[in-house]
């Protein structure tokens, strides 16, 4: 299904809540882990004899452990007002994309072994067998989901879709059923420390050679002095950064890259990347692996003590961030020997906006006059982490820093940004190309708020933070007609406005 | 032995209530959150998630948002719930305190309002679930159960106050005896015992039911935590690294 050309929405501006299609997106599904890869993570090589007692009994496990779980399928009204806000559905219209459909399927086997009106009443109470029949369903629509939580900010109780979609494929590893594109990432972390699976000496090559480059910029507009260093595995500098290892060679990421070390450099900060921990992103949470997720994180814990650093910042990714700020602090904390004066961990839109609110950079908006700049909040951040002191600092902060850098900024409709942003469809374990049909419709509705802007006001830059994200535009800007060109990170736009050199 | 079937079905459906309620309270308490999950923006303090949550409960701000057809009628029925339990304070309590019975007065007055109010979001959000495509495709029996059972509760109610009187000295006997453990027999007319009857099957299913989000919400951890994680450490009990 890869060959054929998958049609894009048109582009209209407008978000129309669509009829339902059933089974519409049914066909569209993630190549399954191998043996290697299941293995590889301590899951059964396949799907085991006896499948459904296990997932049962893994359902019964997870339902002790976890409150959101337990609670959010007992008290869902099935009131859909979540139903139309997925960006799944609104691109599909398969009613099993919706928030509340996707969980019906989850808990329609809950009710079947765990409730005694199920036990008893079974269909008549909404029960189901958990069949074969039930358990491909469960694979397609839950790895349908990216777990953006868009779907609780509307919900009158707060359920979120995230919480049951992880357990879901929690419950689906334990049986020996995973996805290729993720677990093999996951796998990748654990044997090489990034997604990539890049050895150090490729990230050293890639660094030196954005070095280059950056020397080579500056002396072409004749400024010899400035000689930005991106460092790796020095021990003692003062900041670890950790960057999705996208940044070290895909495009638009590595322009952020620059961005970053461009701002130490002005800042005079010290600072390394590790080689041990080349990875913000951190899978494990996609598969609602607990112990996945500590152990990705845990190389992260490594490198502050063995590079003994004052100072933890993340760079430009979502659910790196999300995990970053939310989880680290339970699954590696406490981070004692860590300077207690600056948050633990520290975005690096805190980290610059923070430079910029003291007058420590120099910053030239002209630079990016070229652009009519509109950002996209990336959900994870808008709706599971916070940036500064205050709530909504998530949404300031990143705005702030583009309008320090440039002159020309315009954000798209309100309902579609902030906390009512969208997925930008490729989250979550999307981000593969056998998944491309619903990760250009599930991009319908951000395209369409879009292009509301790009008439209004001639919008040509399209600010991200979020490794995923800069990945997923890329890939399908061109399937709606827009240029990949347009697609870029928040530290881009501070990489080209920032003046290097002694402050006047 | 009408009475003493109801007495008995009575005793049951409370205790089912009472009991069915607090498992489920208990499981919901005991349950750890291991990770923090608030859905930011969220309060980074105690006070302000109070707020968010009074907010949430007493106005359905999240619903409000998100579907303002549905916010309607969900906020005029519970409205409605609310004020006819009030009036069905004076069955409950003898003497009936002043400031009840005044209450009471001022109700009884705006009786047939109520009796709408109770009754016609139950009919549209009936409609609704039927009417709307995605929201009919997600319903199942239990969803349009609720509403038919409730729906029924209020029309027999409307129905003794306005068509087929019960003698509401024997009513109020009746649900004393029961409150004060000395049962008396049961009033005979049949639109009350259809009434109590279905106030009976509604508490036993309550627990076992999605009407647990009434007390379910206050339990929500995306609603309910502090957005503090990095200033906070959140210990997971069953961490194995705690262990």
């Amino acid at each position: 299904m890869a060959k054929e050309k998958i049609e894009a929405p048109k582009l209209t501006g407008k978000i129309e809540t669509p009829r339902i299609q059933p089974g519409a997106s049914l066909a569209c599904q993630h190549h399954k882990a191998n043996e290697q890869f299941l293995t590889g993570l301590g899951y059964p090589s396949s799907l085991v004899e006896n499948w459904q007692e296990k997932a049962i009994a893994k359902m019964g496990e997870l339902l002790n452990k976890y409150k959101s779980l337990k609670l959010y399928l007992d008290i869902c009204v099935r009131c859909g007002a979540c139903a139309d806000k997925c960006q799944f559905y609104l691109g599909t219209g398969d009613p099993k994309n919706t928030p509340v459909g996707r969980q019906e399927l989850f808990r329609k086997v809950y009710r079947r072994y765990f409730t005694p009106a199920g036990k008893l009443l079974g269909n008549l109470a909404g029960a189901e067998d958990f069949t074969e029949e039930v358990l491909k369903e469960w694979y397609v629509y839950f790895h349908h989901c990216s777990q953006c939580r868009r779907c609780c900010v509307a919900c009158p109780y707060g359920i979120d879709t995230a919480e049951i979609s992880m357990a879901a494929r929690e419950i689906m590893h334990s049986i020996g059923l995973g996805t290729k594109y993720v677990d093999e990432i996951i796998l990748k972390v654990f044997n090489f420390g990034n997604n990539l699976g890049m050895q150090p000496k490729a990230i050293k090559n890639s660094l030196d050679f954005c070095e280059d480059e950056m020397k080579e910029a500056y002396e072409e507009k004749g400024i010899m002095d400035i000689d930005v260093k991106i460092p790796m595995d020095v021990e003692g500098a003062e900041v670890l950064l950790v960057v999705p290892s996208a940044d070290f060679f895909a495009s638009p990421h590595i322009e952020s890259l620059l961005g970053y070390a461009k701002v130490f450099y002005q800042a005079g900060i010290s600072w390394t990347l590790s080689s041990y921990a080349s990875e913000a992103g951190n899978f494990g949470m996609f598969i609602g692996s607990y112990d996945g997720m500590q152990k990705v994180a845990s190389r992260i814990g490594q490198a502050v003590r063995d590079l003994k650093v004052k100072r933890l910042v993340i760079g430009e990714c979502g659910h790196a961030y999300r995990i970053a700020y939310s989880f680290w602090n339970t699954l590696i904390g406490p981070f004692d020997t860590l300077d207690k004066r600056y948050p633990i961990p520290q975005h690096i839109c805190e980290f610059t906006y923070d430079l910029i609110k003291r007058g420590a950079l120099r910053l030239d908006k002209e630079a990016n006059d070229e652009f009519v700049v509109t950002y996209h909040d990336s959900c994870n951040i808008a709706r599971a982490t916070r940036m500064g002191d205050m709530p909504g600092g998530q949404f300031e902060i990143p705005r702030s820093i583009i309008k320090a850098c440039c002159n020309k900024f315009v954000d798209m409709p309100q309902e579609t940004i902030r906390e009512n942003t969208f997925c930008c469809g490729g989250g979550a374990g999307l981000l593969t190309d056998e998944m491309m049909d619903i990760r250009i419709k599930g991009a319908m509705p951000r395209m369409q708020a879009l292009k509301q802007v790009i008439d209004s006001h001639g919008v040509n830059f399209f600010a991200l933070i979020c490794a995923i994200c800069k990945a997923q535009f890329t890939k399908i800007f061109p399937a709606y007609g827009l240029s990949m060109d347009m697609v870029g990170g928040v530290h881009q736009l501070v990489s080209r406005a920032i003046v290097l050199g002694a402050k006047e | 032995m009408l009475s003493t079937s109801y007495i008995f079905l009575a005793y049951f459906a409370i205790i089912i209530f009472v009991f069915g309620i607090l498992c489920k309270v208990w499981k919901y308490a005991v349950i750890p959150n291991p990770l923090k999950i608030p859905l930011t923006p969220a309060p980074t303090n105690t006070i302000g998630v109070i707020l968010r949550m009074v907010f949430e409960v007493a106005f359905f701000k999240s619903l409000f948002k998100s579907n303002k057809f549905t916010w309607l009628g969900g906020c005029a029925f519970h409205l409605a719930l609310l004020v006819v339990l009030a009036s069905h304070i004076r069955f409950f309590v003898s003497p009936v305190p002043e400031p009840i019975m005044l209450l009471q007065t001022f109700l009884q007055s705006i009786s047939m309002f109520i009796g709408l109010l109770f009754i016609a979001p139950l009919v549209y959000l009936f409609i609704r679930r039927v009417w709307v495509d995605r929201t009919r495709f997600v319903s199942i029996f239990a969803d349009y159960f609720v509403l038919i059972l409730l729906f029924l509760i209020g029309l027999s109610g409307i129905t003794m106050k306005y068509l087929i009187r019960p003698d509401l000295f024997a009513v109020k006997t009746f649900i004393l005896g029961l409150i004060s453990f000395s049962p008396e027999p049961i009033p005979t007319n049949p639109i009350f015992i259809t009434h109590f009857t279905l106030i009976l099957i509604l508490l036993i299913y309550f627990p076992f039911s999605k009407l647990m989000h009434g007390c379910g919400i206050f339990f929500s951890p995306t609603r309910n935590q502090i957005d503090n994680p990095r200033e906070k450490r959140l210990i997971n009990p069953w961490d194995k690294r705690i262990i």
